[in-house]
């Protein structure tokens, strides 16, 4: 207590306690704002199946169908819960569970416009990869727990694809990391700030460095390409929905989920998705800036962020209405003998350029 | 304060649910309480400074061998109570070995703080202005190289010893080849038969 001040809180809080209190605030914010944005990109995403399909796709609850979502959310709230007999009960509930808390923590470390972030990690990036390879467990358990045939195999399908495309991605981010020369998911994206010619997935317009943005250029638009599709097989998304192929698992490792549960595994589900979807903005179109010049704004740096996450949510759902799905066999195969190699030869290209050839001040560096 | 109530609670969660990896009945349980562990270290690592171990140890542990792990274990159906049978044969064994191991461990940590009567420097990862994956990068790749390529080397040749172990080449197996396929012509797939009405193909 200070006696000296003129205002005397009714609570004095220790100062960790109060920055504790904040930061709470902040992650209630973020959690809204994140399932604000689900409710409306599960709609847009079948909107956009829909369009491609010729159809009108939701359309009644609401204008447009924009209360789509909140009608489904009630749907499946209100629903009993039905725990099968045999199932492994504490391991069946702890699974839903598990991929949603999982699907949120990730977006702990993405900073939404420049210096807005909640925990601005040195090794942001590598949290981010190791949350998203956690998504495996909900997965996995959720297949055994159920006691069934089909779950089952989905859980060990899926358990497979995401281990396999980690891998792909893993390659991928230390090909930006090199560029950039920090872990920090900030600092990646302040090392693109200058237009789309430094995008990371763009820099063959980057002509001041001519001929070798033709060299880097190639392989990191390459390397968006791998980290795209990877992400899709990340997320169990088509074509790569192997887990769930409802032609020959039924709906694999979610087959005895019903209402609340199941409703969780869709919202971590589509959340992975859209923090895919934020990571490749981040590593790859320059985040927060404009293709034209950097931006400081925080809340237009915000708008264009969230803008570049809708789009390549864009990007995910057409490939979801347009692609058939894979094989297994052409999924191991595509994950294993070509992305594997191809992310591989990446980093050694981009290792290469970064010692021998690239600019010698890099910002990232320089600014610590 | 946050600190400390931080790290007793990850160390209590730590060792409670290393004895539940060993106590509980169901091998599954076993596991998923065994990536409880290893996540809880990766707290404690965090509250060391450490973050990039932290992150490693997730990446690595958690994220793709315990997932092995879980994997081999559910598709076994190992019967753990006839495991057991055999428990009280070999524990003054095991015992024996937990108490070397104990003593090691000691002896490691002892003469790391106490020699001459000062801690041992470790790695500078206190500089200002230097992260955690950088500071370990410079000492792996200059002090440390060589052990650092011979580990490498060993995982490597590990590797190739399961390859070649489980690599099978079945006779008269029937592969696709994508590439034959997307180069096939039209030529020779599709034949043009001009049908006379009435008489079919014969």
């Amino acid at each position: 207590m200070n006696p000296a001040a003129d205002y005397i809180p009714f609570v004095q809080l220790p100062i960790e306690w109060e920055w504790g209190l904040m930061k709470t605030g902040q992650v209630l914010g973020i959690v809204i704002l994140l399932l604000l944005t689900l409710a409306f990109i599960l709609l847009f995403d079948r909107k956009v199946w829909a369009a491609v399909q010729l159809r009108k796709g939701p359309n009644v609850v609401g204008p447009f169908g924009l209360l789509q979502s909140f009608a489904d959310f009630f749907k499946f709230v209100f629903k009993e819960i039905v725990i099968p007999a045999g199932a492994n009960k504490t391991v069946f509930i702890l699974a839903p569970l598990l991929t949603f808390v999982l699907a949120f923590v990730g977006w702990a470390v993405v900073p939404w416009s420049s210096g807005v972030v909640i925990a601005d990690l040195n090794v942001g990036i590598l949290y981010l990869f190791a949350i998203s390879s956690l998504g495996v467990y909900g997965i996995i358990m959720g297949g055994w727990a159920s006691n069934s045939k089909y779950p089952f195999l989905g859980g060990l399908r899926s358990a497979a694809q995401m281990v396999s495309y980690e891998v792909s991605i893993g390659f991928v981010i230390i090909t930006v990391l090199l560029l950039v020369g920090s872990l920090n998911l900030g600092d990646i994206v302040e090392n693109q700030r200058d237009g789309i010619w430094m995008w990371h997935g763009f820099r063959l317009f980057n002509f001041a460095e001519f001929p070798n943005n033709l060299l880097v250029g190639v392989t990191m638009y390459a390397m968006l390409v791998v980290f795209f599709i990877s992400a899709l097989a990340e997320t169990n998304r088509p074509p790569f929905d192997l887990p769930e192929a409802e032609s020959e698992l039924v709906a694999g490792y979610q087959v005895e989920y019903s209402s609340t549960p199941y409703l969780l595994f869709m919202i971590g589900e589509y959340l992975n998705i859209v923090l895919m979807c934020a990571m490749t903005s981040l590593m790859f179109l320059g985040g927060w800036h404009l293709p034209w010049g950097p931006v400081d704004d925080p809340w237009f740096g915000f708008l264009i962020f969230y803008a570049k996450i809708w789009f390549v949510f864009f990007l995910f759902a057409m490939v979801k209405a347009i692609v058939p799905r894979y094989r297994y066999d052409q999924l191991m195969r595509l994950g294993w003998k070509i992305f594997l190699p191809t992310s591989l030869v990446a980093v050694a290209v981009i290792g290469y350029y970064v010692t021998f050839l690239a600019p010698p001040v890099r910002a990232a560096l320089a600014g610590g | 304060m946050l600190a400390a109530v931080a790290f007793y609670v990850l160390s209590a969660v730590t060792i409670a649910s290393a004895l539940a990896v060993i106590s509980v009945r169901n091998p599954v349980h076993a596991v998923l309480f065994l990536i409880l562990a290893f996540f809880n270290a990766a707290g404690l690592f965090v509250l060391l400074g450490a973050e990039f171990l932290a992150m490693l140890l997730v990446v690595v542990y958690v994220g793709a061998v315990a997932v092995l792990f879980l994997f081999v274990v559910m598709m076994l159906d190992v019967d753990f109570a006839e495991l057991r049978q055999g428990f009280l044969s070999y524990l003054p064994a095991g015992a024996l070995v937990a108490a070397a191991l104990l003593a090691e461990l000691a002896l490691v940590a002892s003469a790391a703080t106490s020699a001459d009567g000062a801690p041992i420097a470790l790695a500078p990862a206190s500089q200002v202005g230097v992260t955690n994956a950088e500071s370990i990068g410079r000492v792996l790749y200059t002090d440390y190289l060589l052990v650092f390529q011979l580990a490498g080397l060993i995982l490597f040749v590990a590797m190739i010893g399961a390859i070649v172990l489980t690599l099978r080449h079945r006779p008269g197996v029937r592969k696709q080849d994508i590439t034959a396929q997307v180069g096939r012509k039209r030529s020779e797939g599709v034949e043009l038969k001009d049908i006379r009405p009435g008489q079919g193909l014969g």
